[in-house]
């Protein structure tokens, strides 16, 4: 019984890295051209990531 | 195709730092291939820092090192690399679309969120394990740590849900997000107070899972109407890119048509399209208006008229005072009917909401009656109350939230893969209660521009085609499209309005009107060109708007769908009844004022038929606007595209019962997932009634018929598939 008000909390903040990490996804505009990073993948030489 | 020859220093952003950016709309790239060639190609021009391409927008971004970028040469470098290209509609719209999208994808992303984690402390609870291993009190303590993952997700994530109910309540109406809100807010009320008393019917999981499975359907609908958005008014920058402004010491200076003011005076060359509503200060000329007035017959102009945007100069260069900027560029009575039409449309209730007006009563009387009922027959006023609340939970609409917007972003896919935008959803369900078709004849029924429909012999269409490459006069167009590719004439000289002058074979030639090729014609037409070498006989080519090849076949397909077929013209009787004819319809009306158009469509909306009005001027506007549903082709003017629910790209008029039958196979889904909705309410509904409810059969019930209603909807797809 104790273990889980260790075990749940921590869950929950590692589910909330993810859910930050989801924002800064979006705010950084990498769901702006789903085509294009698909395809970006497949050219040599690309150094720069989304704008 | 756009001109690149102007100054379009116009068409650039300052940024902060001294660099200046410019956004170009490329269409034709595909692959990575294309993406890489794009970008390296423009990249390596002069002043160039960088260069962006987003494939799935189509949108170019291109970075100048300094204010002196040089749009021109961008555009002509792609253009060179076999793409099309036009100026990026820097419109205000689609930014905030894009802000709505961006909020719904967070939102989306905290209620998956939500939903997992909340379930993660409830799945302990579904799996019955209270009473064996583990005690009432650690069943509290889980549904408390449920809580506090549930309660901020579902209150953020569902915002867009509350705010519409909100708004929709102060009108006096309910929407479906009414009961969705309801049931959202009285279910996590409902599970912290059984928390606080440590019972078992606490549904955090459930409210989460709701508000996820409904933002799945609200997303839907927002990409749909986001994509034809986009490409609609894509296909506007590809038409009228440029304005030419005279500056006070008469230099030109491209500009975008969005920014041209009142009282500029603009440069408008011989086969370019008046770009605003005007009064003509110097120049002579002939106007075609097709696109304005429906008529095929050019009409001649002097300084002093006034014109309208959207008619082509088929004659000498023009200059064009400024009377109106382009939003407000048509006709101020068009733009009153088109209004008019625009309320009578939004009076149609859609499906989603005409089914929330049966839903909202039933389940609010049930849940009423479960509580007044259950209290009376000696449940007691708790027991009553939990069974009322499961009612509303169990019922609250997740499928039903799904019901439509599946159907319609699967339909409007199709669609879209066939050439056709869909505007709107609601678009679609008008479309298809469809029972007659009135198409406009110029630029609908045929193909708006003019071919050449009489030579003299192919040998000398060979000879005259290099001259009539180097010119941008419309005749001078057909000519050339009829003449396939091939060289273009040396040291062509383009006398704007009359014709060209070069040299083939070695020889001088001449191509153009009667009187400058030097032929005396008893009536010179405004359809026929003339062709001859220096001191030998001249040739005569004729030019008609022709019939699109297959719109005989798909009056057929029409009728043979049980649709009534007809045309309302502004031109001539007998260029209408010639058409008709070979269209194979039999009612036609000919001459009609953009008024009278109108009113025809109304007098048939009168008479019980429900219209789709296809059109592409001006002079279709309003009747686009006022009729049921309406289609435009991608050629139309922008009014008319404005006032259209669907636009369609291409050739052939193929579109028109292909968007028919999709809108009617999109009605059939919606209808079959309306009918799946309400019978699982019918027995979902008793049971909470009856108190059989837990929250696992809850969470069973919700997500299971969304499913199904979302795998019914992808049945649309395989239907096109296989056809």
């Amino acid at each position: 019984m104790s273990v889980l008000l260790f075990l749940a909390p921590t869950s929950i903040f590692l589910g909330l890295i993810g859910l930050v990490a989801f924002f800064w996804t979006v705010k950084n505009g990498q769901y702006e051209d789903p085509d294009g990073d698909a395809a970006r993948i497949l050219n040599d030489h690309e150094r720069d990531g989304p704008e | 195709m756009t001109s690149f020859d102007a100054d379009l220093s116009g068409f650039l952003e300052k940024n902060r730092d001294d660099t200046t950016t410019l956004e170009l709309m490329v269409r034709g790239a595909r692959c990575a291939a294309c993406l890489s060639k794009i970008e390296k190609t423009v990249a390596a021009l002069p002043n160039v820092a960088a260069s962006r391409f987003n494939l799935s927008t189509g949108k170019l971004t291109v970075r100048f090192d300094s204010a002196r970028g040089d749009p021109a040469g961008v555009m002509r470098t792609v253009e060179d690399l076999g793409y099309v290209v036009g100026f990026y509609d820097p419109g205000a719209v689609r930014d905030e679309h894009d802000r709505e999208g961006r909020r719904l994808i967070l939102a989306l992303g905290v209620a998956g969120f939500g939903a997992a984690n909340a379930m993660m402390f409830t799945v302990p609870v579904w799996a019955g394990l209270f009473g064996q291993e583990m005690l009432p009190a650690t069943r509290t303590v889980l549904y408390w740590f449920a809580a506090i993952v549930a309660t901020p997700c579902t209150l953020y994530a569902g915002t867009p849900f509350f705010t519409s109910a909100w708004r929709s309540l102060r009108r006096g109406r309910a929407n479906m997000d009414v009961p969705i809100t309801i049931g959202v807010l009285l279910t996590l009320a409902i599970s912290y107070y059984e928390t606080f008393r440590g019972g078992a019917h606490a549904y955090f999981d459930a409210a989460v899972t709701l508000v996820f499975l409904l933002l799945i359907g609200r997303y839907l609908d927002h990409t749909l109407r986001a994509r034809a958005r986009g490409a609609a008014s894509d296909l506007l920058a590809l038409q009228t890119p440029v304005a030419r402004r005279l500056d006070a010491r008469g230099v030109e200076r491209g500009v975008p048509v969005a920014k041209v003011a009142v009282g500029d005076l603009l440069a408008v060359a011989s086969g370019e399209r008046i770009p605003v509503d005007g009064r003509i200060e110097t120049g002579v000329s002939t106007l075609d208006n097709a696109l304005i007035s429906g008529e095929t017959l050019p009409v001649s102009v002097e300084p002093g008229a006034f014109v309208y945007a959207g008619a082509l100069n088929l004659g000498g260069r023009l200059a064009v005072r400024a009377q109106a900027c382009a939003e407000d560029s048509t006709l101020a009575e068009i733009g009153r009917l088109m209004e008019a039409g625009a309320q009578s449309k939004s009076a149609y209730v859609r499906l989603a909401d005409r089914a929330a007006a049966i839903y909202v009563p039933t389940v609010h009387t049930v849940a009423a009656l479960t509580f007044g009922l259950g209290w009376a027959l000696g449940l007691g006023p708790h027991e009553a109350l939990m069974r009322a609340a499961a009612v509303l939970i169990i019922t609250c609409p997740c499928a039903l939230g799904l019901a439509v917007p599946a159907v319609q972003v699967t339909a409007s896919g199709r669609l879209f893969r066939a050439g056709v935008l869909v505007k709107s959803g609601a678009a679609l369900e008008r479309m298809a209660k469809i029972d007659h078709v009135v198409f406009d004849k110029t630029g609908v029924l045929t193909q708006g521009r003019p071919r050449l429909i009489d030579r003299p012999s192919d040998l000398l269409l060979c000879k005259a085609a290099p001259l009539a490459r180097a010119s941008r006069h419309p005749l001078a167009r057909g000519l050339a499209d009829a003449a396939g590719s091939g060289p273009v004439a040396q040291d062509a000289v383009e006398t704007p309005g009359q014709g060209v002058e070069g040299v083939v074979d070695g020889r001088r030639a001449r191509l153009g009107r009667a009187c400058f090729v030097g032929v005396a014609s008893e009536q010179p037409a405004e359809t026929e060109f003339w062709f001859g070498f220096a001191g030998e006989t001249k040739v005569r080519f004729r030019f008609a708007d022709t019939v699109r090849a297959d719109a005989a076949k798909t009056m057929d397909r029409l009728r043979a769908m049980g649709l009534g077929v007809e045309v309302l013209s502004g031109d001539v009787a007998s260029a209408v009844a010639a058409v008709a004819g070979e269209a194979g319809i039999e009612h036609w009306r000919a001459g009609l004022t953009p008024l009278e158009k109108a009113q025809a469509v109304a007098d048939l909306q009168d008479a019980g038929k429900r219209v789709l009005m296809v059109g592409d001027g001006l002079n279709d506007a309003a009747a686009l606007a006022g009729a049921d549903a309406s289609m435009a082709p991608g050629a139309a003017i922008q009014a008319s595209q404005n006032a259209a629910d669907l636009v369609f790209e291409g050739e052939g008029l193929a579109a028109v019962p292909l968007a028919i039958e999709v809108a009617r196979a999109a009605r059939r889904r919606a209808q079959e997932n309306f009918a799946f909705s309400a019978l699982y309410n019918l027995v979902a509904a008793p049971m909470a009634v009856f108190g059989l409810v837990n929250p696992f059969v809850a969470a069973i019930a919700m997500s299971g018929s969304s499913l199904i209603v979302t795998l019914n909807a992808l049945r649309m797809n395989l239907a096109g598939r296989a056809s």
